[in-house]
């Protein structure tokens, strides 16, 4: 159980290796082994969502996947959604619709929200909703946070054609 | 210094409200985000040092218990391992945590001979990483000799011997007892044609934010010196208390902020993890990081919310007119007392509401019962007093027909009534109560949905429509901490309770501010950039912000009690008075003219009434740096530009030796209207919004856009005060629902899709520009006027809601109850 393996994967487009041993979960893995620590961790029991990332290309909360798992896919976090000089269209309407306050819950938002706008390019109110009830936010209420992801759906559409 | 009773001082204000703002009122995108955004944050557990080992915690499984023995071997012997510390071993080098209660009450980092709640800390490992750490827990033997657990906060009244929890203050668990009237009561109900009675519940909630509290120390041997990194807040204020429990001087203690994942008052201090942190680093020999997980920051947090019941009573003339109020209260204050009843002290702050009610007597009981103690939640104790009168006010609108619109209308303090003393000697600066009601009224198409409300009726349906006018106290001054203790013992008195900044003005001309308080899940850069950019007529994007740790900060309260933009504004605004005093000298030299003839104008410095004669800031920020010497003689100017300013709270007055008058201690009071639609599902007991309006008046607004933004989320987080949280203590004082799975936050789909928010703008005369603080009233204005939704929702069953959370369960109990009774 705790003897160490080698795991290897594609994070971000980049390929990794890291040792884990195989209890491991893929949270601690990303924020300690390769030092990831955009992806947050609020109660290590799959509740909150906030650590949220896409492995691949479906949302899955990292405290409850074990690095092992993870072995040979590909794993996409924050880090590798926009820096401050090309952020994503969804990062830029959560910051013009101020979808995030204390900015714990958003990198899990936010990558919930490139599941559901890669999925579904065009999603009712009802849609982000409903796919945004698997993360817990305590500071927004919520309605900025929909208006942000309605509001990059429109830009990413308007790109688009 | 004796002053007059209800002595008014002179508004210190320097700034006044202005019709037109060059940076200030303008929904700016905040600074913050960009780093937040991007996964950049350094939250706490983001922290990392070199050859750092990680701890974790053994929490006691009894509710109140003396610990017998405690067999560590085996966790010594794992693998791994570094350290492993009992309660009695870290008394040995650690003092007890900071505590504000007096008389004081003892609580150690680590449990010493007792524990007195589930969760609490029993003992600490250190060890390679977290995971071998917790399977050390796993290894050591305790053993217990549980004592009676005391639960119920009305028994704890009356418990002795074994079950007191802390006998050296006596044979009770009662840790506090006042009664104090303010005003003429007895006059007044002896006037009164009605007295409203009604016995209310308000239930043992948590801000619980999604990152826990946490703390990376290191203990250098070389210097003796600490350095603790943490989620913590007033570690510029009382942050040197963490050193005298870790018995070493202030000076041998830096506090470094990390950003703060949310907190609602939850991190107000945190000081028993700093203190736990350090103690094991400096017993490990190297840097040690604890995280409390979900369950440790649920069962011992030291941050669970108000949980009082109240015998209230509201006395009235038959034309509606509100006379006095009688509160008798007992609050179940946990296993310690880290506070005080400072939740009453703030309370009293707007006991009697935006009501004209002439006195009120307040009977408080404060219990220690075996659950984690209480800390702050958005409100810190009156958005309680904001349930409990509204729901009397109600009550009486019931009673005497009067309609709840007509009864507001007709007791709500007028305009020109400002500054008004209310009866606890509070002072509320100004407003226009009226006008927040209107506005309200206007947004919500009131007879529209009465209208719907009777159709639905027809059909079988439960709308309901809730009101509540509400206060919004901002700003504390320290006295609420301690102007309930007993004469005999009253603690530290102080009175100042700050906040500070520092500006420096770089060679090319941009400013760097430095924050003395953290990064709290508000937007303290956004604030305080807006407010500089203002003064000194510059491109808000010239600014950039950081934060001060305890080595370099100033004397700074920090975030709470919705004071940080109001204090923070009068920060900068006086350290700005500073550097524009400097940059004129400068530019008067450059310039040669007379600095009283100069302006500064659009990034520029010029001479007034001569375009063109004028200097860029830039330029002379250059001068100032690199050429202060080819200036004229001018002793006192040195080189560079920058300036600390410490803002003192900008109006407090002390508290009488009696108490019958508490002075003036939370005096920038703003004002709310709620008005909830609500549709209550029979069947099920869910409660869905159909609408919802928020009308906040918090004076001149910095930023519209995140101001909306405090007012939605503490709407929701009184959304799930009033419909869904409950920390639930079983009979054995076991938590049940430690986890958030159980612990139910409000997620989109029990929040209104549109919250619709308001605002009108009533400055006020004694702060900078007239801004009010906005942080906490969503949290204090929802829960009555969803508790006056719901109960209109269920009239025809004849449902009242006296007690709090509504949840389905508790819904369907009482709809039952209704039915069972005929409603």
């Amino acid at each position: 159980m705790t003897t160490p393996r080698t795991v290897e994967l594609v994070v971000n487009g980049e390929h990794r290796a890291g040792d884990a041993e195989p209890r491991m979960l893929l949270s601690d893995f990303l924020r300690e082994q390769l030092g990831l620590t955009g992806t947050h961790v609020g109660c290590e029991h799959g509740v909150c969502g906030a650590c949220t990332v896409l492995v691949n290309g479906e949302a899955a909360r990292s405290c409850l996947m074990l690095a092992v798992q993870a072995a040979g896919t590909e794993v996409r976090t924050i880090e590798g959604l926009g820096g401050v000089d090309d952020m994503h269209p969804l990062q830029e309407a959560f910051w013009e619709k101020h979808g995030l306050q204390c900015g714990f819950c958003t990198p899990g938002m936010l990558m919930t929200a490139v599941e559901l706008l890669e999925s579904t390019p065009n999603p009712s109110l009802d849609d982000i909703r409903e796919a945004i009830s698997s993360n817990l936010c305590r500071c927004t209420g919520y309605q900025t946070i929909v208006e942000a992801v309605q509001a990059a759906a429109e830009r990413m559409q308007g790109e688009a054609q | 210094m004796t002053r007059e009773r209800h002595y008014i001082p002179e508004s210190r204000q320097r700034e006044k409200p202005k019709s037109k703002y060059f940076a200030i009122g303008h929904s700016m995108k905040r600074v913050e985000d960009t780093r937040l955004l991007t996964g950049s944050g350094t939250y706490a557990d983001d922290v990392s040092l070199p050859n750092m080992a990680h701890a974790a915690v053994l929490r006691s499984p009894h509710a109140h218990a003396r610990i017998v023995s405690i067999d560590k071997s085996k966790a010594e012997a794992l693998p791994g391992v570094l350290c492993v510390m009992t309660g009695a071993e870290a008394a040995e080098v650690t003092g007890p945590c900071a505590d504000f209660s007096s008389p004081p009450t003892t609580q150690h980092c680590i449990a010493v001979d007792k524990v007195r709640h589930v969760g609490e800390t029993v003992a600490a490992v250190v060890a390679e990483s977290r995971y071998i750490a917790e399977d050390a827990c796993e290894l050591i033997e305790v053993e217990y000799d549980p004592l009676p657990a005391v639960v119920d906060l009305e028994e704890a009244v009356t418990s002795t011997g074994d079950a007191v929890l802390h006998p050296e203050r006596g044979d009770t668990n009662v840790a506090h007892h006042r009664v104090i009237d303010f005003g003429t009561v007895d006059e007044d109900f002896a006037q009164a044609d009605l007295v409203i009675e009604r016995r209310l519940r308000w239930p043992r909630s948590g801000g619980t934010p999604i990152e826990t509290v946490g703390a990376t120390a290191h203990y250098d041997r070389g210097t003796g010196k600490f350095t603790i990194h943490a989620n913590t807040s007033m570690y510029n204020y009382v942050g040197w208390l963490i050193a005298v429990s870790l018995k070493v001087e202030p000076h041998r203690l830096n506090i470094v902020p990390t950003d703060a994942g949310g907190s609602f008052g939850s991190k107000l201090f945190c000081h028993k993890v700093c203190t736990l942190a350090g103690t094991l680093a400096r017993a490990a020999g190297r840097p040690v990081k604890y995280l409390e997980d979900r369950i440790d920051n649920m069962t011992s947090g030291d941050a669970h919310g108000s949980d009082r019941v109240y015998d209230a009573k509201l006395a009235l003339k038959r034309d509606g007119t509100m006379l006095s109020m009688r509160l008798k209260v007992i609050d179940d204050y946990g296993a310690y007392f880290q506070y005080g009843v400072g939740q009453h002290g703030n309370a009293m702050a707007q006991v009697t509401g935006p009501y004209k009610i002439n006195s009120v007597q307040v009977d408080l009981t404060a219990v220690f019962t075996n659950k984690c103690q209480q800390g702050a939640y958005r409100g810190f104790g009156s958005e309680v007093g904001n349930f409990v009168i509204e729901r009397l006010v109600d009550a009486a609108c019931e009673e005497l027909d009067i309609d709840p619109i007509e009864m507001r209308r007709q007791n709500l303090i007028e305009q020109d009534q400002f500054p008004y003393i209310m009866p606890t000697g509070n002072m509320y600066d100004s407003g226009n109560y009226q006008a927040v009601l209107d506005e309200a009224l206007g947004m919500i198409d009131y007879d529209g949905w009465r209208q719907k409300q009777a159709e639905a009726r027809e059909e079988g349906r439960y709308i309901g429509i809730g009101i509540s006018t509400c206060q919004e106290r901002s700003v504390f001054s320290a006295t609420e901490f301690w102007m309930w203790n007993p004469n005999e013992t009253p603690g530290f008195t102080l009175s100042s309770s700050p906040e500070s900044v520092s500006v420096n003005i770089d060679p090319t001309g941009k400013a760097f501010i430095t924050l003395n308080a953290p990064f709290w899940g508000n937007s303290p850069e956004t604030m305080a950039v807006q407010v500089l950019a203002e003064k000194l007529e510059m491109d808000p994007s010239d600014i950039s912000v950081g934060y001060a740790d305890s080595d370099k900060g100033f004397n700074s309260s920090g975030p709470g009690g919705s004071r940080f933009t109001v204090m923070i504004a009068g920060a900068v605004s006086g350290a700005a008075d500073v550097i524009k005093e400097k940059m004129l000298r400068v530019a008067s030299h450059m310039l040669e003219a007379d600095p009283s003839d100069l302006e500064f104008r659009n990034g520029s410095i010029g001479v007034q009434g001569v375009p063109g004669k004028e200097k860029t800031l830039a330029e002379v920020a250059l001068h100032a740096h690199y050429f202060r010497l080819d200036l004229p003689e001018d002793h006192d100017l040195t080189s560079g530009i920058d300036a600390a300013y410490v803002y003192d709270h900008p109006v407090t007055t002390m508290p009488s030796e009696d108490r019958t008058d508490l002075g003036i201690f939370y005096p920038i009071v703003g004002h709310m209207c709620h008005i909830p639609v609500v549709e209550v599902d029979v069947e099920t007991g869910k409660v869905d919004f159909l609408d919802y309006v928020a009308v906040h008046d918090c004076g001149t607004m910095v930023n519209p856009m995140t101001l909306a933004g405090h007012v939605r989320g503490g709407t929701v987080n009184g959304i799930g005060s009033a419909l869904y949280e409950h920390f639930h203590y079983d009979e054995n004082g076991q938590l049940q629902n430690a986890l958030l799975s159980d612990y139910l936050h409000p997620t989109p789909m029990e929040t209104p899709v549109d919250i619709r928010v308001g605002h009108v703008e009533t400055p006020s005369p004694f702060t900078e520009y007239g801004i009010k603080g906005g942080g906490e009233g969503g949290r204090m204005g929802a829960p009555p006027a969803i508790a006056a939704a719901v109960e209109d929702a269920l009239k025809p069953l004849g449902v009242k809601v006296d007690s709090l959370p509504l949840t389905p369960k508790v819904l369907r109990g009482m709809i039952r109850e209704a039915e069972a009774n005929g409603g």
